[in-house]
């Protein structure tokens, strides 16, 4: 337990720099929107499509208040609730995205990387094409289409996200698998008669699902964004069916030239630190991680007197 | 490989060290604590005369050479002197020592390859160090020099605007010696300069590295952990072992005779004509973090004695000249009694684990 | 190793064009397959409700959505060829015509963004890596970090609400109503690039408008990219910093201030170029966004229309022409990068 927590530390513990208080900042940050997520319905007074409480009706973008901390919004929401409400769609959306890609890029990429031939070439092509296309595009373009197929639903926005990663874990995964495939072990694994789905799950995976979580944590920030940007554009989820910070911004942008602030500014900053957060967490990592970059904590040197020689 | 004109040089060794370090350490941080890379290094280099530095692998030599160059990375102390042309290169303002890299030191490192900016052409690298130390020079007068250190190395005049890519790995380390070269420095350290090359290249560079002190005079420290290098590029050899110069003196003389248990140990592991079996010395060199009491050699060497475990050997005089420190040599006389029995290796790895 | 000199360029350059036909080939199999093959009926979707159902199976048989897939396919792929994208349902314009109306705002705004981020992101990149873990490093870093992080429309929302008004800067289009009235009156709208064109017509009201309007728009879009040049090029300060050839170039005496603009500087901007490649891809993503914010009549909030009206052969045409774009910008790209960086000429 303590040699597990050891290293789990050691990003912190060996670097110095600002690195290491940077990852610090930012998992303080995130955690912060993923108890907001987990808890929402006890952390927000209201619901997020709740117009009313006790038979009283919310005031229409009410200023900020006792009741309503971050004021109302034209639709007579709460601010403050749709706000901590967001956070949960936000980190549904991602985890399942995350969760889409793993399933479909882990296994494409295993299997073309493994085989190889002109499975793994047309697959090659198919995934590069789609990322040189602009990703941003690449989701509007998905979630144009799956809004169509399934309705403005989470897995509708998760699956467009989906879209964008999973050639970037296709890529990885097929990679380390093309280099693993050659390693000394897999040879005598195959030498003893071992099966390729068996070589494939015992031998390659292992190998090849350490790099997921570190490009999960790289992806998560640019899913919040790619989320809040397609709710903006009145692509992703609607109002009533979930609070989503980019579509409140998206109704919120009407009041800029009123003076009508708070229905912008509180999802916006919600989506500025919750990104803050995983970028601080991602680079953190990249700095602490990455030997090139990173700065080796050192003791100082403090030369001792000479000893008689 | 030739030069055109070569006069014997005439060597005094009685003339004036070009350079001269006194009692050098250079430790590095670490997260487990500093590492004495180089713990009270002493020797002098006179003009025109090469210095083997010769050692295992994290012996500290590289360190030494590029603590005199003053690249260290960060975090690294060092202390000590180094008289260069009266002055003591540690001591000097930062700026003032930097100054004398290129015109009075110069170096020459491992991987020319990476040594070499990809994206300047081997023209614009010759033309920014010419200018920096000289500026008053004309155009047509930085390309003379430049082309005239190319023509040394063996590089024809058209390669002068080509990119390093496009050299071979042999040619490249020539390009670098002519860098280091081009601003006649008095002292040059080379850090293992043949140890990326293959074999017949690394010939053709000691062959030039050779030639060096009789058409230049210039100094050299020759960083190497190839005994044979030395044997045919040096004047002196210094061994060096866990951060300590421990043997020092004329090449023929230390092979030859060789007074330091690790000196002979290291010889004997050189794969010869005459080598009938390989020989290596058992263990691994110490953590210089924490290195053994006494002598450092002791837990590895095959005739250590009670005291090598204990006080540390005191630098003397060889029998036939330069310096050496081992008890087996001396002096007698300050081994406490009982400190020449034979030290029980055993006795040794039971105590390390204590 | 000596047999590549800088003849070889015109060859890679050939190399690189030729391979520009089977990319753009790919992705026009993708955008047809996700956007023909996978929605099932267009012409039902867009047009649904408006005309009965005899009318509709016109409009398909018209359209050839009733031939086979792989038919439509090579009609796809041939009028791609002819420069011909179709003709949208929603407003019956040519999506070439489309693309002339509206994507030389897409144009400006994409550029003057990329300048502001160029003029901003590198040299802060610079002093960041130069100066790593100090205070101006943490404090470009942050800056950076919020830039990226700062949604487009967020800070078009902060500019709209916080800085427009004080300043009197407009938030909707991109120019007011009276100049594109009058330039198109007068015949001045030449090149069909507002910006352009204004220049082009020496008026400084004109100019003056158009600059104004531009000037929000192409900061909140400019921000994005910036974080990212931030970013980019301060990783590679630190690694060129230190790299071999600094290292030996400091051992060869070279003044550090010269050190690190010719050797460190310098090298690190390489591959910040190539990079710029994936930047543009990014920028058309963040033009969509800038464009709905701030009502700026590109092909980008054309194309949010088109997805609002379900017009999928709008959206085939302009995403198509997208990806081509991008795909001509990489070969751009890349052939720059060889100009500058000897190696890539193998």
């Amino acid at each position: 337990m303590r040699t597990l927590l050891r290293t789990l530390a050691k990003p912190f513990t060996e670097t110095a720099g600002l690195a290491r208080w940077m990852l610090v900042i930012g998992l303080v940050m995130t955690s912060l929107f993923v108890v907001l997520a987990i808890f929402a319905p006890w952390i927000a007074p209201y619901g997020f499509a709740q117009a009313s409480s006790g038979g009283v009706d919310f005031p229409k973008a009410g200023a900020p208040s006792g009741d309503h901390w971050f004021g109302t919004d034209r639709l007579f929401f709460d601010v403050y609730s749709r706000t901590v409400w967001g956070a949960r769609t936000a980190i549904e959306v991602v985890i399942l995205s995350i969760v889409i890609c793993v399933v479909v890029g882990v296994p494409l990429g295993l299997v073309s990387g493994y085989y190889g031939g002109w499975l793994d070439r047309v697959l090659v092509l198919v995934m590069d094409a789609m990322f040189a296309f602009p990703s941003f595009l690449l989701a509007i373009v998905f979630s144009f289409l799956l809004t169509g197929l399934l309705g403005g639903t989470v897995l509708a926005v998760a699956l467009s996200l989906s879209a964008i990663y999973v050639p970037q874990y296709f890529r990885v995964v097929r990679n380390t698998t093309v280099s693993a495939k050659e390693a000394t072990y897999v040879e005598a694994a195959r030498a003893i008669g071992a099966s390729d789905f068996v070589i494939m799950r015992r031998y390659l995976l292992n190998n090849v699902v350490q790099s997921v979580p570190v490009l999960g944590t790289l992806n998560a920030a640019d899913a919040i964004l790619t989320l809040a940007g397609l709710g903006f554009l009145g692509l992703g989820i609607q109002s009533t069916d979930a609070a989503e910070w980019g579509h409140d911004l998206n109704r919120a942008l009407a009041d800029a030239g009123s003076g009508i602030w708070w229905t912008g500014l509180y999802p916006g900053l919600a989506i500025v630190l919750l990104v803050t957060g995983l970028t601080l967490v991602g680079e953190g990592l990249n700095e602490t991680l990455n030997p090139t970059l990173r700065v080796r904590r050192l003791l100082p040197v403090v030369m001792t007197p000479r000893e008689e020689r | 490989m030739s030069f055109a004109t070569s006069n014997e040089p005439t060597l005094e060794p009685s003339s004036e060290p070009v350079i001269s370090a006194r009692d050098v350490r250079v430790w590095y941080g670490t997260t487990r604590g500093a590492i004495r890379a180089v713990d009270g290094v002493s020797f002098d280099i006179a003009p025109g005369e090469t210095l083997g530095l010769v050692g295992e692998s994290g012996c500290g030599k590289s360190t030494l050479g590029r603590g005199l160059m003053g690249l260290l990375p960060p975090g690294a102390k060092r202390d000590g002197e180094v008289w260069y042309d009266g002055k003591d290169v540690l001591s000097m303002r930062a700026k003032d020592s930097y100054r004398l890299r290129g015109t009075d030191l110069g170096m020459i490192f491992q991987e020319p390859l990476t040594r070499l900016n990809p994206l300047l052409r081997i023209s614009a690298h010759f033309e920014e160090t010419i200018k920096q130390h000289e500026p008053g020079l004309s155009k047509q007068q930085v390309r003379q020099r430049a082309l005239d250190a190319l023509r040394q190395m063996g590089i024809p005049p058209t390669r002068y605007r080509s990119y390093p890519h496009e050299f071979s790995g042999g040619m490249r380390q020539r390009l670098m010696i002519a860098l280091a070269l081009v601003l006649q420095p008095a002292f040059i350290v080379a850090d293992e300069p043949t140890t990326a090359l293959d074999v017949l290249v690394e010939a053709q560079i000691v062959q030039i590295l050779n030639d060096l002190r009789r058409n230049f005079r210039t100094s050299l420290l020759l960083i190497t952990h190839n005994v044979g290098i030395v044997a045919e590029a040096c004047d002196r050899v210094a061994v060096m072992y866990a951060g300590r110069i421990v043997e020092e003196g004329r090449v023929s003389d230390v092979f030859e005779n060789p007074q330091h248990p690790y000196t002979r140990e290291l010889l004997r592991s050189t794969i010869s004509l005459r080598t009938t079996g390989l020989n290596f010395i058992p263990g691994s060199p110490p953590d210089l973090v924490d290195p053994p009491d006494g002598c450092r050699f002791h837990p590895r060497c095959p005739d250590a004695m009670a005291v090598c475990a204990t006080r540390n050997p005191i630098n003397i005089e060889r029998p036939t000249g330069g310096r050496v420190e081992c008890w087996q040599v001396g002096p007698r006389d300050q081994i406490p009694s009982g400190g020449t029995r034979p030290l029980k290796q055993e006795e040794l790895a039971v105590a390390d684990e204590a | 190793m000596t047999g590549s000199r800088s003849g070889s360029l015109p060859r890679y350059i050939l190399q690189r064009v030729l391979l520009v036909i089977p990319m753009i080939w790919v992705i026009l199999t993708l955008v047809f397959i996700v956007l023909r093959v996978a929605p099932g009926d267009p012409v039902s979707a867009a047009l649904g409700g408006k005309l009965n159902d005899e009318a509709l199976d016109q409009r398909r048989e018209a359209l050839g959505f009733n031939d086979p897939l792989i038919q439509q396919y090579w009609d796809y792929l041939t009028s791609v060829a002819r420069l011909d994208f179709g003709t949208t349902f929603s407003d019956n314009q040519t999506v070439l015509h489309v693309v002339r109306d509206n994507g030389g705002a897409t144009l400006s705004l994409t550029l003057a963004a990329f300048l502001i981020a160029l003029l901003v992101g590198i040299p802060l990149g610079l002093v960041a890596g130069r100066y790593r873990d100090t205070f101006p490093d943490v404090a470009i870093r942050i800056f950076g970090i919020l830039s990226y992080a700062a949604p487009i429309f967020f800070v078009g929302f902060l500019l709209q609400a916080y800085v427009a008004k004080p300043l009197g800067l407009p938030t909707s289009g991109s120019a007011g109503v009276e100049t594109v009235y009058y330039m198109e009156r007068d015949g001045l709208n030449r090149t069909h690039i507002l910006l352009f064109d204004v220049f082009l017509s020496g008026n400084s009201y004109y100019i003056e408008d158009a600059l104004k309007h531009l000037l929000l728009p192409a900061v909140t879009l400019g921000l994005l990219i910036c974080g990212v040049f931030i970013r980019l090029v301060r990783v590679n300060i630190l690694q060129t910093m230190q790299s071999d050839y600094v290292e030996a170039a400091e051992a060869r005496g070279i003044a550090q201030g010269r050190v690190t603009r010719r050797h460190a500087f310098r090298n690190a901007l390489v591959p910040v170029i190539t990079v710029i490649g994936l930047q543009f891809a990014l920028l058309l993503g963040g033009a969509v966004l800038t464009e709905s914010t701030f009502n700026w009549p590109g092909l980008g909030q054309k194309l949010v229309e088109y997805i609002n009206d379900r017009d999928y052969v709008a959206v085939q045409g302009i995403v198509t022409i997208f990806a081509i774009a991008v795909v001509l910008i990489s070969l751009l790209v890349d052939i720059v990068n060889a100009l500058i960086d000897p190696r890539v000429r193998y």
